[in-house]
This record gives structure tokens, sequence and C-alpha cells, in this order.
């Protein structure tokens, strides 16, 4: 394939998924059944992203193809000089396996929504509302620009609005849906300012321009410290979406949307969506803004991960699972694990689209039972959930051979690396932390779920295999969940295709002054040219220090996850435990955990509170300042006018009548002259004759 | 005998004349007043001969004076004329009480 065909076929693969939208959204209620044609066209997508990664993997291997084009141009802007927008497409291998991604998940999700929605009143617009979302998913995908990576960020955030609140005739939904928009919202603006902090000082969105100006010493207002603060505001956009402490709590609620779309949006995808924009802005990271993403990287893996081990809602737990696993993902480009972060976002995507759609079959055999203390035994009436629910549950605790261990592996050697090279070793704990509480919160899911008893009788007698649309991308997805499409080693993901061939950790092009010394190569620009060429740029002595954390790494967490999974099974599968003693005797802390650590509760106090407080305050001020000085001046109005209707009724109106009554007056005493007998009036010309005379007279 | 002078034209005038406004004036018959109205034309006429009489105006107050017997015949036809609708409006000739226009 061309350079061009690849381009070009990317545009086509974005514009497909938005084809899909407008013919189900206009055309969705004459013809029903277009949604089979929305469900083709995602596959079709599909079949042209796979052709894409192909090509891009085999014959641009470690380049970036790209086509930009000018949007506005704004001419020769008075004291700013020439200005105009670029816009446009940029295709590498991080892209082309992000396309991959996001296509294979969405069109999974289309297959297994025929079936899960079936029966749905607004059928087609969920699959209408899917297209949508998969079009701006794709744009923030393939975007060479901040500009329009903010356009479809947006998109995506209004994408997961419309479905979350899709049910909005529930109120948990449609709250669900505004608290998720308005979270967003929050990180949104951050993003804004960080990305309008960069355009102001080089009049551009494109990417590798940018890049390209910081790595020649230009930074942003010549100081290392707005580059930080850019580096940390677009970074708060990624906290909005991908769910990070302390913007996470939109994201359990979102479990109010459809379950499909819970696999698709809020597990594998868009939350994803921050991390891959991290990702893209890896290389302009400083030294500050990493330490802060991996801090807030770790403390929502941590807060997440014990929340997710008390929740009692089959979505739930897998919602802060999620949370859990992206501030893994976030705290791995924070310690420099670039490579990891996206190998993680990849392998998590696979395993946690598989744990939704394999709990939304869950769901639909259990006639929309979600409490997981309901449930158990499902295991001899759903086979085919259940094997392919363990083995993406065996991938997120970090099992060997599977696709989980390799990247969680990866990610905790990361930061041990990190915690040796700068000294931050509660980062490392903190991993290896969550790695223990993730398998035991996971199997405690599966045991409550598919083993033991049923604990309802009557649910589970109604209780059967789904159809094999619903079943069909669990095993796809559980396949993908196997190290062999990673690796050929199940040990090490190192020299796997996917780290040493595809994805490989880009030069920071931040001054050394403002990195961590590891993070740059100890190369002088020309080997770095070299360097590039071969594919291979990144610090040496971070990969060593990786090297030489992959082993301890790899022991610690194997022992950490052999034991959450024992824990798992002696309190549940075996119950050698009296758990209503052991909650007894921690009281307090299982009600911190069940209740997620109170946060919606401080957010409804601080927040919330605050806001209808303040905006009680302001209807006060409102109510009486603002109103009695309207009041007053109206009062005043109303003096002032009564005043001058006073004048006006007896000055004015008093001389108007008084000349009209004079002027009366003398008419009435003149009218008397005026007899209309023409012989009075001769009479009084005689005399007035006789006057004249008496007065003109000439003698 | 006394030399008859322009005074005592002017006095028997005057005399003739205040008789017309006095019958003007206090006549109600319409028909009454424009007999007083024609005493004043010939007050005035008498005037305008006495004057040519003993002026230097040549035949110029005589011929006035026909001019108004004239003006006065055709007044005379007119009034008679209105005082005849009058009379068929009104049903009477008594200048007090015709004062419609007043209202």
């Amino acid at each position: 394939m061309s350079e061009l065909s690849i381009i070009n076929i990317s545009i086509i693969i974005l514009l497909l998924p938005l084809v899909s939208f407008i013919l189900l959204i206009f055309f969705g209620k004459k013809f029903p059944k277009l949604y089979l044609a929305g469900t083709g066209i995602v596959f079709v997508a599909l079949a042209l992203s796979i052709a894409v990664t192909f090509g891009m993997l085999t014959s641009y291997s470690g380049e970036t193809l790209s086509l930009s084009f000018t949007w506005i141009d704004f001419g020769n802007v008075p004291s700013i000089g020439p200005l105009s927008i670029e816009l446009g497409f940029e295709i590498n291998n991080v892209t082309a396996l992000m396309l991959f991604v996001v296509n294979l998940i969405s069109a999974l999700v289309h297959l297994y929504s025929i079936e899960y929605m079936r029966g749905d009143i607004r059928y087609t617009r969920y699959f209408a509302y899917l297209g949508i979302f998969t079009f701006s998913m794709l744009g923030i995908v393939i975007t060479n620009n901040l500009l329009m990576m903010y356009i479809f960020w947006e998109l995506v955030g209004l994408s997961s609005y419309l479905l979350i609140g899709f049910w909005f005739e529930k109120d948990s939904a449609s709250d669900a849906g505004k608290k998720a928009f308005l979270v967003n919202r929050v990180g949104d603006i951050g993003m804004w300012i960080g990305i309008l902090i960069l355009f102001t000082h080089y009049k551009t969105f494109t990417f590798s321009t940018i890049f390209e100006q910081i790595s020649l010493g230009n930074l942003p207002f010549d100081s290392a410290s707005a580059l930080t603060t850019a580096g940390i505001l677009i970074f708060l956009g990624a906290v909005g979406k991908s769910a990070q402490f302390p913007l996470h709590v939109w994201l359990p609620d979102a479990m109010e949307g459809p379950t499909p779309v819970s696999a698709l949006i809020h597990a594998a995808t868009m939350v994803a969506a921050g991390v891959y924009l991290l990702v893209k802005i890896f290389v302009i990271l400083t030294a500050d803004a990493m330490l802060v993403i991996a801090v807030v990287g770790g403390v929502t893996a941590f807060v997440a991960a014990t929340i997710a081990l008390t929740q009692n809602d089959i979505k739930k737990v897998l919602a802060y699972s999620t949370v859990s696993q992206l501030g893994y993902m976030v705290l791995a480009v924070g310690v420099g694990a670039y490579a990891f972060a996206f190998f993680h976002l990849v392998t998590h995507a696979f395993f946690k689209a598989c744990l939704f759609l394999g709990s939304g079959s869950v769901i639909h055999a259990m006639h929309h039972e979600q409490d997981i203390r309901f449930m158990g035994g499902l295991r001899k009436k759903m086979p085919l959930t259940y094997y392919t629910f363990l083995i993406s549950t065996l991938a997120i605790s970090g099992v060997p051979l599977f696709s989980g261990f390799l990247s969680k592996d990866g990610i905790l050697a990361g930061t041990l690396a990190f915690g040796s090279l700068t000294g931050h070793w509660l980062l490392p704990i903190i991993g290896f932390t969550v790695a223990a509480m993730t398998a035991f919160y996971m199997f405690r899911l599966v045991i409550k779920t598919f083993h033991g008893e049923p604990r309802d009788k009557e649910k589970f007698a109604h209780a059967h295999e789904s159809k094999w649309v619903m079943t069909a991308p669990l095993a796809v997805l559980s396949l993908l969940s196997i190290f062999i499409f990673y690796t050929p080693n199940p040990l090490s993901a190192d020299a796997g295709w996917f780290l040493d061939k595809w994805v490989s950790t880009p030069q920071t092009v931040v001054p050394a002054e403002a990195s961590f010394d590891f993070m740059q190569s100890g190369m002088d620009k020309h080997e770095i040219g070299l360097a590039q060429e071969s594919g291979i740029v990144h610090s040496v002595q971070y990969t060593e220090a990786m090297h030489h954390a992959h082993y301890p790494a790899m022991f610690l967490s194997l022992i950490l996850a052999g034991l959450g999974i024992l824990i798992a099974f002696i309190f549940y599968q075996w119950k050698k435990v009296d758990l209503e003693k052991l909650t007894g005797k921690l009281n307090s802390l299982y009600k911190f955990s069940l209740n997620k650590w109170y946060i919606d509760e401080f957010y409804h106090a601080t927040f919330i509170g605050g806001t209808l407080k303040s905006a009680d305050v302001l209807s006060w001020f409102d109510y009486y300042i603002i109103d009695g000085i309207v009041n007053a001046s109206a009062s005043v109005t109303q003096f002032v006018s009564r005043l001058s209707g006073w004048f006006d009724n007896f000055v004015v109106d008093g001389l108007v009548n008084f000349t009209a009554l004079f002027s009366g007056f003398i008419g009435l005493s003149f009218r008397r002259l005026q007899t209309g007998k023409v012989q009075t009036y001769i009479v009084f010309v005689v005399f007035a004759v006789l006057l004249l005379l008496l007065f003109f007279r000439p003698f | 005998m006394i030399e008859v002078g322009l005074n005592h034209f002017l006095v028997v005038s005057s005399i003739l004349f205040s008789l017309g406004i006095y019958g003007v004036v206090t006549r109600k018959n319409a028909v009454m007043v424009l007999m007083g109205l024609e005493l004043i034309l010939n007050a005035a006429n008498i005037n305008f001969v006495a004057f040519a009489k003993y002026g230097n105006f040549g035949l110029g107050g005589q011929a006035m004076a026909l001019f108004v017997i004239i003006l006065a015949a055709a007044e005379a036809a007119i009034a008679l004329a209105i005082v005849l609708n009058l009379y068929k409006t009104f049903t009477n000739v008594n200048v007090d009480e015709i004062d419609k226009l007043k209202e």
C-alpha cells in the first residue's frame, strides 16, 4: 500500500461510522432494519482498519504518515503575523493499532447489541449513537493536531452522554449522563487552556510542529514551567475522560447505560482516550508534569481498587476495576513506561470489553439482575460466558500466559525503575498493592457470580446461555487476551513483536534541565538521528533500569496476584473465614470502601452543596438587594411620577383650565353683545361712528 | 327771508338720516326696516345733490344721486323678495325672531 492510500483509507474508516450514524438517525424510523446496515458498515471499517494496520506495520513501521490542509487562513493578522489553522491526519504505529482496537471492539459491540438490545423502543437510535461514538473516537485517534483532538474529544463526550442516558426514562440514568458530562467538562476546560497555552506561543495546533519547536529549545513563553503547566492542563483533560482521581466519580455512575455501551465506551475505548492523549503528548511532558501524572495515576489505581473490593453490583466492580486499570496506564505514562502504557491500553481494552460483555450476558440471562449477592452457580448454565469471563479475569489479575500479565508486569517494572532512579518508592508500592487487590476482587466477582450454589433459585432456573451473536464477541475478545498475539515469550513482552517492532518509546523533546535525567537518551543530535532511523530511541539508562527491575517485578507481582486469588478462594469459595465477623471487625474500613471513600458525599457536601448554598446566597442577594434596588427605584419613580402627576394635575392643568375658564368667562361676558339682532348691531355701529367722529374730528 | 344755503340741506338730510336710522333700529317689521333704509339712502341723495349745487363738482353729484335711486330700486326689489322668502320660511317678518344663525 502506498502512503497516500493508507491515509485515504484511514479517512474512509473515520467517515464510515458517520455514514452509519446519518443513515440511522434520519432513516432509522422508516427502515427499522437499517441497524443491520450500520453494523455492516462498522464491520467494513474493521476490515479496512485491519488492512491499514497491516500495511502500516509491515511497510511503514516507525514512520509517521501525515496529511494536513489549511482549514482557515486568517492571512496577515496585525501584530501577530501570518496565521492559519491547519487540520490533518497522521498515521503511525500507535495510531494504526488504536484504529484496529477501536474498530474491532466497536464492531463486536455492534454485533453483541443486536441481541442484547433487541426489543428496545429506540433500537435503531441506539445503533446510530454507537455510530457517532465510533466516528468521534476514530477522529481522536487519527488526528494530527490538538484542535481536532479537542473537537472529537467533545464529540466523544457528547456520544457518551447520549449513551449513558440512553434509558433516560430512569432518573438515575439521566442523572448519570448529566454527571458524566459535567465532570468531564471540568477536565476539558483545563485541557482547552493547556492547548491554548501552546497555540498562543506556537501559532499552530499541529503536534509535530509543536514538538519540533520545543526540541529546538523554543519553549512556550520561554519558560519550562509554562511547558509543565501546559502539560498538566492537557493532562487534566485526560483526568476527566480517563476517570482519574478526583474526577473518577462519573465512570461508576455511567454504568447506568446499556452494558454493551459500558464495554465499548466506559471500559475499552473512550476512557482510554485520555491515556492515548498522554501517549500523543508524551514527548513534551516535563519532569514535574510526569511526576504529577504518576502520582494521580497511582492514587487513582489505589482508591479505585480499594472501592472495588466491596462493591456488590457486578458492573460497579468492573467499573472501579476499569478506573484502577486506567490509573495503572496513567501511572505508566508518568513513570516513563510509554510503551507499556499503550500496551496495557490495548490488552486492557480487549479483556475489559470481554468482562463487560460477559457481565452483560449474565445480566441478560438473569433478567436484569446486577447484584452478585443474588447470583452464583451460573458456571453450569452459561459455560461459554463463564470460560471467556474467566480468561479475561486471569488476564486482568496478571496471571502468566495472558496479556494482562505482560503489560501490567511492564508497568510495575517501570514503576520500580522509576523508584530506583528518582527515589519515589511509594509509586511501586502502590502499584504492587493494587495488583494484589485486583486479583482479589476479580476472583471475588467470578466466584460469587459463577461458582457455588445459586442464591436466587427462581432467576437461576430461567437463566440460559446467550445466543451466538453475544457469545462470539466474547470468544474473540478472550482469545485476544492470550499472550501469543503480542509476544512469543509468555513471561516477557520485551522481545515480542508488540514492543520490539511496533511500539517504541519516542525521544523526549523537553530540554535536559526540565526533564528527568534518565529520560535523556545520552546521545547527541547526530546519534539520535541515526537511532531514529533504526527505530529505537529511548533512554539507555531507563531501559537498563527497566531490565534490572523486570525479574523482581515479575516475581513480586506473581506472588501478590497469587495471594489475592488465594484469599478470594479462601473467602468466597471455601468459606474458611467468617466474613460477617471480619467485616464486623473492620467495620469502619469496610464502610469506607463500600461507600466509595465517601467521595460522592464529599462532592455533594462541597461542590454541589456549595453550589446550592452559593445559589441560595445569590438568590437572596437577587431577591433582596437587586430586587430591592429595582423596587426602590420603582418606588422613587412612582413617587416622582406622583409628584409630577400632582404638578401636572394642579399646576399645569390649573393653568390650562384657568385659561379655559378665563376664556369661557370672557366669552360669556361678551356673548351678550352678540345678540344676533341686526338692529342692535346697527346701534353699535352708529355709536361707534359717532365715537370715531368724536376722536378724529377735524375741528 | 332766509337764504337757503348748504347747511339747510345738510340739516334736512341729517334729520332724514336720523329718522331712517331710528326706523331701521326700532321697527320690528322687516318691511318697515326697509323703509328706514330708503330714508337713509335718500338722505345721502340730498347730500349728493346739495354738494353738487354748492360745490364745484359739475354734474357728478346728480349722476351719483341717480345711481343711488337705481340702486335703491334694485335693493328694494331684492330685499322685498328676501322678505317674502323669510315670510315663507318663518311665517312672519319680525326681524327679532329671525335669529336662526345665532344657534
